[in-house]
């Protein structure tokens, strides 16, 4: 391993000064000691608002049916699902960065992937309310899972409709797992810290008796590294299922062969725009400048960048093969993206997903935290009217003229939107108030402390 | 002196991770077998300086996938073949490139599972409670100290001669581990 102190260009991963103790205290503080600060409150507050809002909308919409969404034929799939596949695949930078960077042996992760993960669990946690409230009478959600039944009938598995509720509960389950796993030792130090006995009684329920004896630790780094390269191929097939949803149809402008690899680069591009708008604001209200770094920062805009340029090629894939292809109504659909009825959406889409994160070339402006969360909160909405453009754009106008139609989203599809906000919000706010933010048992490895001398080794 | 209640063992702490190393392998050297180290983050070291190698995990891992796996397709089987056929045009029932995405997320499913539970059974987890949690410094072991601990049930452990073995190692403080 790299001495993790050694000087970097980009400046270090963990600010100077820092022993076991300290990484400790600072990262256990803002859960044990530390005075809860007045924004926590009010974004609290706010979120919590929110999340009413989705219970008033919930409430309403199982009361009177799914009739109260703009959905209707030909677009049965409105921004519902649009928002099922964009909290979806923001929950997937979180896999990634705690999976696939620590396969890669990418030590800055350490201090990002906890909230990462965590934000995974939350997002997962919104985009499965989509599908299940889609059904009409969510109720009956189990008649999904296969389970043997007195109407004597099971569920048809060549459907990726089908394949979609294996993969979205399988990845539901690993991710709470892979976080939960990645706890346990930071809950024994909060059970250990915690100056109130509620404290040590529900931290210390949680971490299990975990001691820290070698031969644990033997053994839970096998688990946790076995997880990580589970969960690797495991967020590639979530997300290149959820492509298969449309992909497998015959709809024009789902219908192709590029889906899956831009799905995924997509979801790990808006992922990262959301794991930047979290971090920011945390950081800085939380003082952990020591922990995310400017260096940080940089990367996770070099992989935004990457990414994005991934995503670009897709759009620019698409348009090719609709030409190339010379399907006319493949070639169709292009032409009605860029001049058809929803104009407005696809040029702002093509502004927010492939212009703006141009900028991330220049290092000044990966430097700059103000203008890479801008950036980022620009990706945000670029991908949610990607997805917007692939469903509702997609479906409005399909082959015969005298099926087409138009698709308004209502007062409820919105605050059904908005609420799952704030219950991604409200989720996220309990968690950096009872949960240690950052891994702190692998914070301390990237002490210089740790280093285990050669003679020794 | 034999009328000291029995102990557990003797917890010697360290300020750092070399220290404690270097005391287990003498410790090892001088014969002792019944001892654990405790650290507050994993020391790949520290476990080859106690001879822990041999890990069932993977194994374990790896029958949770295949079971998993062959569940997953079985059921798809089962069902569409057996079970609830559905003639669509004349197409093979046991059509298995459809079936292929759940067999997959079945067998990752199962693996992490047994990752997990495999991981926690295999380290006797939960277990809410364990002598060495007696000794108060221990609470540091998960900030920033690192402890051994030679156990009463070693053959070679005599309270007084361990004691003065373990603080030949310069540690921090050597405590007898209540049951």
């Amino acid at each position: 391993m790299s001495a993790p102190t050694s000087a970097h260009p980009q400046g270090p991963i963990i600010g100077p000064g820092h022993t076991f103790g300290t990484v400790t205290d600072k990262i256990s503080a803002v859960v044990l000691t530390r005075r809860t600060p007045v924004g926590w409150f009010i974004g609290f507050a706010i979120s919590f608002s929110l999340l009413m809002l989705f219970l008033v909308a919930v409430t309403n919409l199982v009361m009177t049916g799914i009739g109260i969404w703009g959905i209707n034929v030909p677009v049965a799939w409105g921004i519902d699902i649009v928002n099922f596949v964009w909290w979806i695949g923001i929950g997937h930078a979180g896999t990634l960065i705690s999976a696939i960077l620590l396969l890669f042996r990418q030590e800055w992760r350490t201090s990002i992937n906890r909230f990462a993960e965590a934000m995974t669990l939350f997002a997962v946690a919104c985009a499965g309310m989509f599908p299940v409230l889609h059904l009409g009478r969510p109720w009956l959600a189990y008649w999904l899972f296969p389970y043997p039944n007195t109407m004597g009938i099971w569920p048809n598995f060549r459907s990726p409709l089908m394949w979609d509720v294996f993969a979205v509960s399988t990845y539901a389950t690993v991710s709470a797992m892979f976080w939960f796993v990645g706890l346990i030792p930071d809950l024994a130090t909060l059970r250990d810290r915690s100056p109130s006995r509620v404290g040590r009684f529900v931290y210390g329920l949680l971490a299990m008796g975990w001691r820290g004896s070698a031969r644990h630790w033997h053994r839970y780094e096998t688990a946790y590294l076995l997880l990580a390269g589970l969960s690797t191929p495991l967020v590639i097939s979530v997300h290149t299922i959820v492509s298969f949803d449309f992909a497998v149809g015959v709809i024009p402008g789902w219908h192709a062969t590029i889906f899956p690899p831009y799905f995924v680069a997509g979801a790990i591009y808006a992922g990262f725009a959301m794991v930047l708008t979290l971090a920011i604001p945390l950081r800085t209200v939380y003082g952990l400048q020591d922990f995310i770094t400017a260096r940080h920062l940089d990367y996770m805009g070099r992989v935004m960048l990457a990414t994005g340029l991934i995503v670009a090629y897709g759009y620019m894939m698409e348009a090719f093969m609709a030409w190339y292809g010379g399907n006319p109504y493949e070639e169709y659909m292009i032409i009605n993206r860029f001049f058809g009825p929803y104009w407005q959406m696809y040029w702002a889409l093509l502004f927010c997903n492939v212009v703006t994160p141009q900028l991330l070339w220049f290092a000044r402006v990966r430097a700059n935290t103000p203008l890479l969360f801008a950036i980022a909160m620009v990706v945000n909405v670029g991908m949610w009217l990607e997805r917007y453009i692939i469903i509702v754009v997609s479906l409005h106008r399909d082959f015969l003229p005298s099926s087409w139609g138009m698709y308004h989203a209502t007062v409820w599809d919105w605050s059904t939107f908005v609420g799952t906000i704030g219950l991604f919000l409200t989720l996220l706010f309990l968690f950096i108030r009872f949960l240690p933010m950052i891994s702190i048992f692998e914070m301390r490895t990237m002490v210089p402390d740790a280093e285990v001398k050669e003679e020794l080794a | 002196m034999t009328r000291r209640p029995p102990v557990y063992g003797l917890l010697a702490e360290f300020d750092e991770p070399n220290a404690l190393i270097a005391a287990v392998r003498r410790t090892r050297e001088a014969g002792y077998t019944q001892l654990d180290a405790y650290s507050p983050f994993p020391i790949e070291e520290l476990s080859e300086a106690l001879g822990f190698h041999r890990n069932r995990l993977p194994l374990l891992v790896l029958i949770g996938g295949i079971i998993g796996g062959l569940s997953g397709l079985g059921l798809e089987y089962w069902t569409a073949v057996i079970d609830y056929p559905i003639n669509v045009g004349g197409r093979p029932f046991f059509s298995w490139p459809s079936f292929i995405p759940i067999t997959f997320e079945c067998t990752v499913l199962l693996a992490a599972f047994s990752a997990v539970l495999g991981m926690l059974a295999l380290n006797g987890l939960p277990m809410p409670y364990h002598p060495v949690f007696n000794v108060p410094r221990f609470a540091l072991a998960t900030r920033d100290r690192f402890f051994l601990c030679i156990e009463a049930t070693d053959p070679k452990f005599d309270r007084d001669d361990t004691r003065r073995f373990l603080e030949r190692f310069v540690p921090r403080s050597v405590s007898e581990v209540d049951h």
